[in-house]
């Protein structure tokens, strides 16, 4: 069966939500055993002194990118099925930044703050009520930023596209570069003293 | 690791949960056709309450207007389904390693009250970012980097950088 299955109809449509659930579950249960639920051991990353954020993020990126590859060098997956979000320079270069110092400050993001709240963190559910004020805030004043949220569209397009490699030349040095980076955390967390959380 | 299961400290390996993470991630397009998102739950649960409370207001705005036409109601959303999945899961798994207890997790150096504020603050601002960039962590820079997606790697990029540039400045306020 070639995937992606749902859009290719081996599956009927009306499974969708019930492989949300299943799918969603998957994603909670390997966030919240990798220590994701957490924000002190999240933000270790930026702090120097635990990088399991840097590991698991860059490590599971990696695993599906090169499995999707894999897939589709085996006639198992129809890449161009496959959602690629459109590319907006602007809104992706200053919402990346808003969200960066959220990071730094909330010690959370959207997905592992739902983690920390799933087991009674109460610091994550303050920092997911404050998306919710956010996305509120950003609805009521869209259109003041409507031309820069709309400007610089890219369409779908495909970083191996603009940088002109082939995607196996680019998987080949993601992955070149992810084991230097896993390298030089792993050095520094020797030199660091155990922070305890 | 009985004594570190007993005690709650107890997590996987980074690369092996970045494995099943990934694998997670890999069977949700095989399946699916996309990626694996947080912040659009929010944004679904908002635009359903703004329309519950403000009908016409949601109508007219031209954001909330994007997500709204009548066959398509909001909450019936792939990702309110997901993010149910993913709260369920992390629950199973803080009750598997004996995590689950009500705190404010914080470091010994600021008080709970400061933490909170932070929080909230940091809160707002994904909200923010998320809607801007059209998706976060997980939805833009995870997914986005899997497909290989030109807006995966700037928002990831984005989001780490400044990440590390406003850490070393909050320093003082550790969390």
């Amino acid at each position: 069966m070639v995937g992606p299955l749902i859009p290719m109809n081996y599956i009927p449509q009306a499974w969708d939500n019930v492989f949300a659930l299943i799918l969603g579950m998957g994603f909670g249960i390997t966030l919240e055993a990798s220590g994701f639920s957490s924000s002190r051991k999240i933000i270790g990353t930026f702090f120097g002194y635990d990088f399991v954020v840097l590991k698991v993020f860059f490590t599971a990126a990696i695993t599906a990118m090169l499995g999707l590859l894999y897939f589709s060098y085996m006639g198992w997956i129809d890449y161009s099925m496959l959602f690629i979000q459109p590319t907006f320079v602007a809104s992706a270069v200053i919402g990346g930044i808003i969200m960066g110092i959220g990071f730094s400050m909330g010690g959370y993001c959207p997905g592992t703050s739902f983690c920390g709240l799933a087991i009674g963190k109460l610091d994550a559910l303050t920092f997911t009520v404050g998306m919710f004020v956010g996305v509120f805030i950003f609805s009521e004043t869209f259109p003041l930023i409507e031309k820069m949220y709309n400007s610089g569209n890219l369409g779908n397009v495909l970083i191996t596209d603009s940088l002109g490699i082939s995607k196996a030349l680019f998987a080949f040095l993601l992955v070149v570069a992810a084991v230097g980076m896993f390298f030089v955390a792993s050095r520094l967390e020797r030199r660091i003293k155990k922070v305890e959380y | 690791m009985k004594k570190k299961i007993q005690s709650g400290t107890y997590y996987l390996n980074p690369y092996l949960g970045g494995v099943l993470l990934g694998l997670v991630l890999l069977a949700t397009f095989y399946i699916t056709g996309r990626g694996l998102g947080a912040s659009g739950a929010i944004k679904s649960t908002v635009v359903e309450a703004v329309k519950t409370v403000a009908p016409a207001h949601a109508e007219q705005s031209s954001y909330y207007g994007k997500f709204l036409s009548d066959d398509k109601h909001p909450m019936n959303n792939w990702l309110v389904f997901e993010v149910m999945g993913a709260l369920a899961g992390a629950f199973l798994s803080g009750l598997l390693f004996n995590r689950l207890k009500f705190k404010v997790e914080h470091s010994p150096k600021i008080t709970s009250r400061r933490r909170l504020m932070f929080a909230l603050s940091g809160g707002i601002l994904f909200g923010i970012g998320s809607q801007l960039a059209k998706g976060c962590t997980s939805g833009a820079a995870l997914s986005g980097m899997a497909v290989l997606a030109l807006g995966g790697f700037i928002t990831m990029i984005a989001i780490f950088g400044t990440a590390f540039v406003f850490a070393w400045i909050f320093k003082k306020n550790k969390i």
